[in-house]
């Protein structure tokens, strides 16, 4: 006899919900405060508790040239593949879920393709290509393979924001007489520019934190994950987390001020 | 006759209707261009190289000799322990996906319906990981269970004890993808969740179906696109991992993508690396694309 005198306790399992939600939250950036512990360490190995703290390695670090090239060349990748992801996953993400077509269905199926496959063995697939075409590799290598993977997320991404666009809006656009450039112009790019900047976001950050891909395409380039993964396999220091910590505390600056402004934008819009 | 003014009608229709779609492609077909450009060279070409250098002469840097099965011979040869490599990870990654459904359920379904203005921060925290190279969040474990290390200091200034540590052994590989793909399962299967309407689950409860009841046969069955997508998605990719295990198992366990990396490198055998890459390939390629076929897209992704 449930009736209406069963409590459903929504408060209560939503209580239990929300400190495993807690407790995931806490066990994803565990990793990352070890990694700025260890790099307010002054001695070289680390052990913990730290006897005595420092910020030399932060000093170091920020002072060293050559890690200064190494960001300048992550910065560099990241931007040709946020500019070049944004206009391509932009068009494809119309073709996704805006336009009725023939082969939509196996359109969509393609760009999944990339996603769905292990981005170590498809580092190497494009290293394979590269070497026969007579490519050298170097950052532009990069970027295109940076590419491959990042295109079909950003696609998804703007889909997803293609997908609540109304397409009456246009045609009463065009019916009024505005042409197919003022259209996209003043009334497709505003729509769906949150989504839009969600996928240049997401494009920028990933292709910063990238290293399967990296690692075998940037040859004599470096990044920054990829100095990170070859310093921790041998000849590691406090610079290792240091770096390691400079780099997400850049990306969580990226990830703020771009959602503050994604608000506003949302804001912007509703009004 | 009445044939024959019927198709006269029509093709003096016809034109007039057709006027928008005279070009040579039609819109979404031009939109998809560029795209299917960039995949073309980028994706399947790369893919056809592969395939290519898998029958090449081994160690060979070329593609252009006379094809040999001496690759595949070598990989499935009874000597060859190489198919271990392949079990390990097919575990491991089953093994993490197991894990990753149970842990992430909880959270999906807080997201989807209970958080409400609060799941689009929690969201915000829960994404943030994904920008940071995995190899640097799985050094952070490293130094978390390292002798010394976080948990080991910890436990020993507190409590005295002393443990072995599990790193480099395989149990902390599993650990590491199962860290590492998280938000992989978990935004898939928000998407799943918030597929099912309230009014649907409430009505259930409201007819008498126990809590388990209504998830075996109301919940589940209706958010179960965005579970097999994130199900597929963390297979695949934890598949072909490699830093978990080099990283974190300190080589206790060669995972496959591993002995691949090591035809390319160290063994400077590249036409076994690609057979071995082809075959890894195929079962990856066959399992996506037998789950793509059932899967509607368009209702995943579209429905708010």
């Amino acid at each position: 006899m449930g009736g209406p005198g069963k409590s459903r306790g929504p408060g209560r399992m939503g209580g239990w919900i929300g400190a495993w939600t807690l407790l995931v939250i806490v066990f994803l950036y565990l990793p990352v405060a070890c990694g700025v512990l260890a790099s307010l360490s002054q001695s070289r190995y680390f052990g913990f508790p730290i006897t005595q703290w420092s910020t030399r390695w932060w000093q170091r670090t920020v002072d060293s040239i050559e890690i200064g090239i190494l960001i300048q060349t992550s910065v560099l990748i990241a931007l040709m593949v946020t500019a070049v992801s944004v206009v391509l996953a932009f068009m494809g993400a119309l073709a996704f879920a805006r336009y009725d077509w023939r082969g939509r269905k196996i359109f969509q199926r393609i760009v999944l393709l990339p996603i769905f496959f292990p981005q170590a063995v498809l580092g190497l697939a494009l290293l394979l290509w590269f070497n026969t075409l007579g490519l050298p590799l170097s950052w532009k290598t990069a970027v295109f393979a940076h590419l491959v993977w990042i295109v079909p997320i950003a696609t998804l991404i703007i889909s997803i924001q293609v997908y609540s666009f109304d397409a009456a809006l246009e045609e009463a656009a065009l019916d009024l007489g505005a042409t197919r450039w003022q259209v996209l112009r003043e009334v497709t790019l505003p729509v769906l520019g949150p989504g839009i900047f969600s996928g240049a976001l997401f494009a920028f950050l990933l292709s910063w934190g990238n290293f399967p891909l990296s690692l075998y395409t940037t040859g004599a380039d470096s990044t920054v994950p990829e100095y990170l993964y070859a310093k921790m396999v041998a000849g590691y220091t406090p610079g290792v987390p240091t770096l390691g910590a400079l780099t997400t505390g850049g990306a969580a600056v990226i990830l703020v001020v771009g959602y503050v402004s994604w608000i506003f934008m949302r804001r912007a819009q509703g009004r | 006759m009445s044939t024959l003014s019927e198709a006269v009608a029509e093709t003096s229709v016809r034109p007039a209707r057709r006027m928008p779609r005279r070009r040579l492609f039609s819109p979404g077909l031009l939109a998809a261009l560029p795209v299917l450009a960039l995949l073309a060279i980028g994706f399947l070409a790369p893919l056809i190289a592969v395939t290519a250098f898998s029958f090449a002469e081994p160690r060979s840097f070329t593609v252009f000799g006379a094809p040999t099965l001496e690759n595949y011979r070598t990989i499935f040869s009874p000597a060859n322990t190489v198919y271990l490599s392949f079990v390990w990870s097919l575990v491991f990654a089953a093994l993490a996906v197991v894990l990753l459904a149970l842990l992430c359920y909880p959270v999906a379904y807080g997201l989807a319906h209970i958080f409400g203005r609060w799941a689009n921060l929690i969201t915000l925290l829960l994404v943030f990981p994904l920008f940071i190279s995995e190899n640097i969040r799985l050094f952070g474990w490293v130094l978390f269970f390292i002798k010394n290390g976080v948990l080991d200091g910890t436990l020993k200034s507190l409590f005295g004890l002393e443990l072995q540590s599990i790193l480099f052994t395989p149990p902390v590989i599993v650990f590491g993808m199962v860290y590492v793909y998280l938000p992989f399962m978990l935004f898939p299967m928000v998407l799943g969740l918030s597929m099912v309407p309230r009014e649907v689950v409430e009505a259930a409860g409201d007819l008498g179906a126990s809590r388990l009841q209504t998830f075996r046969e109301v919940e589940l069955p209706l958010a179960m696109p965005g579970f097999i997508i994130g199900g597929l998605l963390t297979f695949v990719l934890a598949v072909g991992a490699v830093a978990e295990s080099k990283v974190l198992g300190g080589q206790s366990v060669i995972v496959i993508t591993h002995d691949i990396e090591i035809a390319f490198t160290y063994a400077q055998n590249w036409p076994l690396g690609a057979a071995l890459s082809v075959l890894l390939t195929a079962v990856v390629g066959t399992l996506v694309l037998l789950v793509l076929r059932y899967l509607d897209l368009d209702r995943i992704l579209g429905r708010r």
